[in-house]
């Protein structure tokens, strides 16, 4: 293996088909936040049918047919993709295949990651997925409109469904495989020192983030497989006898359940709701203890906290169907276990306001997007307290304040915390600093334009608004009230849009003429800091490197500087 | 070194030849009790716990479970909780349900 | 710097990179199969009543069991070849992995009888929902046979097992692996017996 890095490597091995966790993960990362734009530019055409109905869309109409108008069978296939592409095309390859590849092994001081040309396979199996979404756009019965949960009856007979499922196999196998590796290499390639509580959080994050993902992903696959069965085998695991579809029976043998595909569906997708945030809470307690520069305040709860979250995330999944006729005994449990998980967030929470008590805050562009994590994220949790108690839920259910509730904890919240994270790791990764100006240009907007989207929502919901209308509900009685506000959500939308200009500006500009940095331009106390900017190809680091103390160790009394790296005795 | 390895081994290989016999034993015998007149409950008891005793055969010989480090073992203590969850709450959740069927 | 603890184990856990790699992706195919028995035990609940023995009833109990203790058979001789390479009697080794292909090979064939029989009853994965999960679970198992004997049959020929000579510490380790899948695979199987064909 090591002489790999001396015999002289082509373009196509150094960039493209590469097994260095480096290039992987900027490979990842790449070609995420090219979906997460590709998945907002979904919504933003959504959203103009929302605000303006029946109004040709203007510049990309023609693509939409002849009259240039948004078809509600489109705006179904937009909605499901949009879902899907954000959740597991963007958010979970950036924050676990991007950050995950690239910075777990750096801050545990490993030269790459245990199994390298597993983790090639994983991105490229990531690939063959995005590009089997993708290109389902296409196909002649158009991508998936059953909605990213692709509730079954639905999604057996609407067209379009089973690109989505084969598009999902490869996802998941990805997942499963690059989780695998982050696993081993966590436990395995420690650096002698390293031991368990001087891992800085975002490890910990990535830690249980990764036993989700492989604990909670295979059911999915197997669901996956029989709603495949299901279309194209034409079983009946998810159709119950004596269906009526389009005014004709269907003709299956009947005698199965749709909502077993729910229970199925949910016990992953309630814990990818925690892959979602804790890589994100990972990145904000790092951003958070390098700029208050102090220790991170309860360290070891955050730890456990995150700990219990992994583990209490899977046995709530029923929360998200209370609506389908539980029974008290097991609607009890699921809205006590409910209550219980939102115990170990507050921790985290709470430890990370603690932190900025008396502290001396550096604000810099990636602790901006940290410190708005905080509140964001908290509104996010908060409002979901409503929706874990059946009662609220009933009235709650399916409505713009569910879109309302985990937008706020993963667009403000877990993609701002990657943007942190790219702002705080791009020295890193290119040995050069993003330009500071335009990073404050990036982040004002944004935080603004957010809200401006998001928080309209959960008074529609509270009204009544249901969350899949083609009209925005312009149609409904109730909704009437509160309609006016769909134009400024649209509005918000695409300022946001504008919004991500400064941000895509400062990527290029600072690649080749940001300022040039050393190694630990932040003063950072975390071991990746110690490689050079950009560390070395397929080593990492020039020597062995040796642990010595915790991962926060800032402002020590008597050290003779405010950080003491976990690298130095 | 490797004379001991080589005894060691060949202990070893005794135990997989008896876990063998054990295994066909094992499967002739849940085919035998199937046919047995028992009522279902019965007979789902009886085929899953030889079933049992055989997955931990091999599980325990084959995949030298019962010597493994306690990193693998805890791995499945975890797994196997997660997947008793997966298996039995469906279950509980059905028979807690306004049945519309 | 080479990634450390490929062919000896890190001393905190024990174990070696791959050792723990392929644990932690059998607990993944855990809750693979984890999520289908438990579609199969919420879908017999959802069913009429002796639905599934009915339709059960009309597999092959005789072929079934002749394959369980093929694929015991062939758990037995992937556990021989290991033991013979830590013996390092590389001949044994390969008869035994051979001897084990094999036994995957008869299985498949039977699975294969045992299929188009079906079919030339007219019965298909829509039969019945019984019938259904009968052929997506033993597709899957069997997808999961062909997966580990292109594994082996990798392991097996001469381009494969040439490590042997170069590392064979590390191909030692490789077949453990690799058997360690197989047994795996051979602990679904007896699963799969009895409840798809006993119950
Ligand atoms: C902290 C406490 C939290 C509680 C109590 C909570 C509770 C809930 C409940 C009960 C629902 C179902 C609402 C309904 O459909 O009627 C829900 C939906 C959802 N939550 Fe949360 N949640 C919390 C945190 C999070 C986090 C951290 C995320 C993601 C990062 C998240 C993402 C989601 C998503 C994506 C949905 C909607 C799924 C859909 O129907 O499409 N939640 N939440
Ligand atoms: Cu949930």
């Amino acid at each position: 293996m090591s002489n790999d890095s001396h015999h002289e490597e082509n373009f196509l091995q150094k960039y493209i088909f590469s097994v260095d966790h480096k290039i992987i993960g900027i490979q990842y990362g790449i070609t995420s936040l090219m979906f997460l734009f590709f998945g907002f530019c979904l919504m933003m055409v959504m959203r103009w049918q929302l605000a303006y109905p029946e109004t040709p869309v203007p510049y990309i109409g023609g693509l939409l047919g002849e009259t240039g108008i948004l078809m509600p069978e489109i705006y179904n296939m937009l909605g499901a993709m949009h879902g899907t592409i954000m959740i597991f095309l963007g958010v979970v390859p950036l924050a676990v295949g991007a950050f995950g590849n690239y910075i777990v092994p750096l801050q545990i001081g490993a030269p790459d990651m245990a199994f390298p040309k597993l983790n090639a396979a994983s991105y490229w199996s990531y690939f063959i997925g995005g590009v089997i979404m993708l290109a389902s756009f296409f196909l002649p019965e158009g991508a998936a409109r059953s909605g990213w949960t692709s509730y079954p009856p639905l999604s057996i007979f609407e067209t379009g469904q089973t690109a989505w499922l084969i598009g999902m196999v490869f996802l998941i196998t990805s997942s499963l495989l690059g989780s695998m590796n982050i696993i081993v290499t966590i436990v395995q390639l420690r650096a002698p020192g390293l031991t368990w509580f001087r891992l800085p959080f975002f490890v910990w994050g990535q830690f249980v983030t990764a036993f989700l993902l492989v604990l909670a992903f295979p059911p999915l696959e197997a669901a996956a497989v029989l709603q495949l069965m299901d279309r194209v085998a034409q079983t009946s695991f998810f159709l119950p006898s004596g269906l009526v579809y389009s005014g004709a029976a269907v003709d299956v043998y009947g005698s199965g359940s749709p909502l077993l595909w729910q229970h199925l569906f949910w016990f992953l997708a309630h814990p990818e709701v925690y892959v979602l945030i804790l890589p994100a809470m990972g990145i904000v307690g790092d951003v958070i203890a390098n700029n208050t520069r102090k220790p991170l305040w309860g360290y070891k709860s955050i730890v456990y906290g995150s700990v219990f979250l992994g583990f209490m995330s899977f046995i709530v999944w029923a929360h998200h169907m209370f609506l389908t006729g539980m029974g008290q005994a097991m609607s009890s449990f699921f809205q006590t276990t409910t209550m219980i998980i939102s115990i170990p967030s507050v921790i985290i929470l709470t430890s990370f306001f603690i932190s900025l008590w008396g502290a001396s805050i550096r604000f810099t562009t990636p602790m901006l997007f940290a410190l708005a994590f905080l509140p964001m994220f908290g509104i996010g949790g908060l409002t979901g307290l409503p929706l874990g108690v059946g009662a609220s839920d009933i009235h709650l259910h399916d409505t713009y304040y569910v879109i309302g509730h985990f937008h706020y904890v993963v667009a403000p919240g877990t993609i701002f915390a990657l943007f942190a994270g790219i702002y705080y790791w791009f020295p890193k990764m290119t040995g050069r600093k993003m330009s500071e100006a335009l990073g404050k240009l990036h982040f004002w907007p944004s935080l603004i334009f957010m809200n401006g989207i998001f928080l309209p929502m959960f008074i529609q919901g509270l009204a009544g608004v249901s969350r899949r209308l083609y009209d925005g509900g312009q149609s409904y009685a109730h909704a009437q009230d509160v309609l006016q506000w769909n134009e400024f959500m649209s509005i918000s939308a695409f300022c946001l849009a504008a919004a991500q200009i400064p941000f895509f500006i400062n990527i290029f500009v600072s690649m080749f003429n940001g300022e040039k940095v050393g190694r630990n331009p932040w003063q950072s106390t975390t071991i990746e800091w110690s490689a050079p900017s950009p560390p070395l190809p397929h080593r990492n680091f020039e020597n062995q490197v040796e642990v010595y103390r915790g991962p926060y160790e800032y402002s020590v009394p008597g050290a003779d500087k405010d950080f003491s790296p976990q690298t130095e005795k | 070194m490797s004379d001991h390895d080589n005894g060691h081994i060949q202990e070893h290989i005794r135990v997989y030849l008896t876990v063998f016999g054990a295994l066909a034993v094992l499967t002739l015998l849940t085919v035998g009790v199937s046919y047995l007149n028992v009522s279902s409950t019965e007979a789902i008891f009886l085929a899953l716990t030889i079933a049992t005793i055989k997955a931990s055969l091999v599980a325990g010989y084959f995949m030298h479970l019962i010597t493994e480090k306690q990193t693998i073992v805890w791995l499945l203590i975890l797994t196997f909780f997660f997947f008793l969850v997966c298996m039995f709450l469906p279950m509980i959740y059905d028979f807690d349900h306004t049945r519309l069927s | 710097m080479q990634i450390p603890y490929i062919t000896e184990e890190r001393p905190d856990t024990g174990l070696t990179n791959s050792k723990l790699g392929i644990w932690v992706f059998l607990a993944s195919e855990i809750m693979l199969f984890g999520g289908l028995f438990s579609a199969y035990v919420f879908l017999r609940i959802a069913a009429p009543e002796g639905d599934f023995a009915y339709w059960g009833s009309k597999l092959n109990i005789p072929m079934a069991t002749i394959n369980t203790l093929v694929l015991i058979s062939s758990s037995m001789t992937m556990i021989m070849s290991w033991a013979s390479l830590k013996m390092k009697d590389f001949e044994k080794y390969k008869m035994y992995m051979g001897l084990t292909l094999l036994f995957a090979s008869i299985f498949l064939v039977i699975k294969y009888f045992e299929y188009t029989g079906k079919f030339h009853h007219g019965i298909y994965p829509s039969s019945s929902t019984f019938m259904g999960i009968y052929f997506t679970l033993t597709g899957l198992h069997m997808l999961h046979i062909i997966g580990g004997m292109i594994v082996m049959g990798y392991f097996w020929l001469p381009f494969g097992n040439k490590m042997w000579t170069t590392e064979p510490e590390r191909f030692t380790n490789r077949i453990e692996i690799a058997g360690l899948y197989w047994h795996f695979v051979d602990l679904v199987w007896i699963f799969l017996f009895p409840i798809l064909y006993l119950l």
